[in-house]
């Protein structure tokens, strides 16, 4: 016994193997998502209600998934909060080290009158996973145009399909599974549009072919979609993207256009197609606003910021590890070794275990993997392109492109901060999470000035900082919490 | 055509169907136990149920609870996310809009500061 309480945020393939090797090493663990079910967005599970005789067909790895939830759900050392929100991490004192305490909230998505909590745990493990990047492009916030993450949370999660007539466009290996949760429910899918040459596809992932051979289990996955496209006989095309979504008040069809290696329109090859849906992605952004909140360095890297981690999953703050997609995309059987990883360093157990050997080297390969991804699927410079003046930028303040232009153009409004203000882009409810890399790209194109320049005065912006992670009624933010004896 | 469920008789995942109905925006409107209020709205053939700053109307985008644009009320609740949250019979849901009266309806001062919307919070 480590005697030790590890709070594990996010209850995905990262989350579920940090809780179980955590209570291998002997820890005792809180296990948190805002979910009612675990599983996160890969095992994204049925509803309780539904009551489901053969759950498996919607799954890869069915099997061991659920072996691994029952095993933990059902430890006697583990307390399973579903439907609970982590809405804020606070750094008590910041002279003393040790991870931050943990603000919940238990109780159905935005009700009011949720019981309030907060945990002090011993080492804290964040899993908190990503979301879709879409980039805007004309009619993108009509009704019927969904992320494609959208399209399979429905499909998987609820059995809803979201049209009969469906085109699937962005990048990356995500559009296959969504295309076969699609089919799979019975819908039409049209075609499914890789916006990269196939060129680039090829020189991402071909280099050092070896290192695919670990990811074997995923390339059977990708070898299944592929199969199933063509017995629908579904196109598959690179270099072709949605560039245009139109109707009246609905999406009825949209433009696709034959694109150049950097993402340009390549004129006269655009065709119009009648669709009742559009699921759309440009890869994935990692929910950052908790590690940023507890103090985490972010790095660069291909593909964007993630959480920096050390060989151990250890983040720059003591106690405080990260696993999954939010250190770097690279799918779920990566993102369970991370968690292994992170959950029995958490719990204190012991660094050379011969059992973190192959790990490890999961771990290594997934980062491999990640980093080809990235480079086979990049997003191409050139995308601003399909804008128009009147294009929707922010979603929920409705800014237009050409207030963004006219904001990074004067000279007075120039710096990111003020053009927010200006346009009120990214400033709505959704504070940033959609477009906030969007606008931050084109006005530090725009202004010829870097993304997040500093403005005399204020200290650096920075984007990820969201001190309410999950939003919180003012009710109960006015009511003590209760503080949790475990 | 719109979303729709999978019909139960032909789900391979062999679920069983727990009707249930809520109401919105004054209309009775059939789902399932378990679904999410977004859920329920998408398979009984409704796209939109907010609108926006500028009027345009809106539905579910991401799916997962980051965008935002999918928000209603349920009951006396503002502002729940349709995607995140799951229905109970008989629930009472309100589209919302996001509307403001006054100088937000101007076209010259809409995405000006100072002008918040209604749903500022
Ligand atoms: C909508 C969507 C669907 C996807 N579907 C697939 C798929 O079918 N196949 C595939 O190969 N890949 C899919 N992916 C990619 C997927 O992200 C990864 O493959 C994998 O699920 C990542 O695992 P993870 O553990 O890092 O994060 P996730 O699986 O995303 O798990 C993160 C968990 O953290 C919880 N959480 C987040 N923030 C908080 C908070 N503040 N408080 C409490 N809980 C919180 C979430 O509820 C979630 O359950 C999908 C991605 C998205 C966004
Ligand atoms: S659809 Fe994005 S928050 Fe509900």
């Amino acid at each position: 016994m480590t005697d030790r309480h590890v709070v594990v945020v996010g209850a995905g393939p990262a989350g579920l193997a940090a809780a179980e090797t955590a209570l291998a090493a002997g820890a005792r663990v809180t296990l948190i998502d805002a979910g009612d079910r675990p599983g996160g967005q890969y095992h994204r599970m049925l509803p309780e209600a539904y009551d489901a005789a053969r759950p498996e067909v919607l799954h890869h790895g069915w099997r061991a998934f659920d072996r691994r939830r029952r095993r933990v759900l059902a430890h006697p050392r583990c307390s399973w909060w579903s439907d609970t929100s982590v809405w804020a991490l606070e750094r008590p004192d910041p002279e003393r080290p040790g991870p931050p305490r943990v603000h919940v909230l238990r109780g159905p998505a935005d009700a009011g009158g949720r019981r309030r909590t907060t945990l002090d745990p011993d080492a804290l493990v964040l899993a908190v996973g990503a979301h879709d990047r879409v980039l805007p492009f004309p009619g993108w916030e009509l009704p019927g145009v969904f992320t494609a993450g959208a399209a399979q949370a429905l499909a998987k999660g609820e059995r809803v399909v979201v049209g009969d007539r469906v085109v699937v466009a962005g990048t990356g290996p995500f559009l296959l599974p969504v295309a076969a949760s699609l089919l799979e429910a019975g819908s039409r899918v049209l075609e499914v549009l890789e916006a990269n040459s196939p060129g680039t596809v090829a020189r991402g992932w071909s280099r050092r072919p070896w290192q695919l051979a670990a990811q074997a289990a995923k390339g059977g996955e990708l070898a299944e979609y592929s199969a199933l496209l063509l017995r629908h006989r579904v196109p598959y095309r690179t270099g072709r993207t949605v560039v245009e979504a139109r109707g009246d008040g609905r999406v009825e069809e949209v433009v696709t256009a034959r694109l150049r290696a950097d993402w340009s329109v390549a004129l006269g090859s655009e065709r119009t197609l009648a669709v009742d849906a559009a699921c759309v992605t440009h890869g994935f952004s990692p929910q950052l606003e908790l590690p940023v909140a507890a103090g985490c360095a972010l790095r660069t890297g291909t593909g964007g910021e993630f959480v920096e981690v050390d060989s151990d999953q250890a983040t720059t703050v003591p106690g405080v590890y990260a696993a999954g997609e939010i250190t770097g995309v690279a799918g779920a059987p990566a993102a369970r070794a991370e968690g292994a990883l992170a959950g029995w360093l958490a719990a204190g157990g012991d660094r050379e275990a011969a059992t973190l050997r192959p790990l490890r080297r999961s771990r290594d390969q997934g980062r491999a993997f990640a980093a080809r991804l990235a480079r086979a699927h990049p997003i191409g410079a050139a995308w601003p392109g399909w804008l128009r003046p009147e294009t929707v930028v922010c979603r929920c303040e409705d800014a237009d492109y050409a207030s963004l232009c006219r904001a990074a153009e004067a000279p007075q409004t120039a710096s990111a901060r003020v053009a927010k203000l200006e346009t009120r882009a990214g400033l709505g409810p959704c504070q940033a999470r959609i477009c906030g890399p969007t606008v931050a790209e084109l006005n530090a194109r725009l202004s010829g000035a870097p993304a997040e320049s500093a403005v005399e005065g204020l200290p650096a912006p920075a984007p990820h900082r969201r001190p309410i992670a999950q939003p919180i009624r003012l009710g109960d933010l006015a009511a003590p919490p209760e503080p949790h004896h475990p | 055509m719109s979303p729709r469920r999978v019909r139960a008789g032909s789900d391979a995942a062999r679920r069983r169907d727990r009707p249930l109905r809520i109401t919105v925006d004054g209309e009775p409107v059939d789902g399932i136990a378990g679904q999410t209020v977004a859920g329920v709205l998408l398979a009984a053939g409704r796209l939109a149920w907010r609108t926006g700053r500028s009027g345009a109307p809106r539905g579910v985008f991401c799916g997962i609870g980051v965008c935002f644009d999918c928000l209603v009320t349920v009951g006396e609740e503002r502002d729940v996310r349709a995607c995140r949250r799951r229905v109970r019979d008989g629930d009472v849901v309100t589209t919302q809009s996001r509307n403001a009266p006054g100088p937000d309806r101007d076209p010259d001062r809409r995405g000006k500061p100072g002008a918040p919307g209604a749903e500022e919070r």
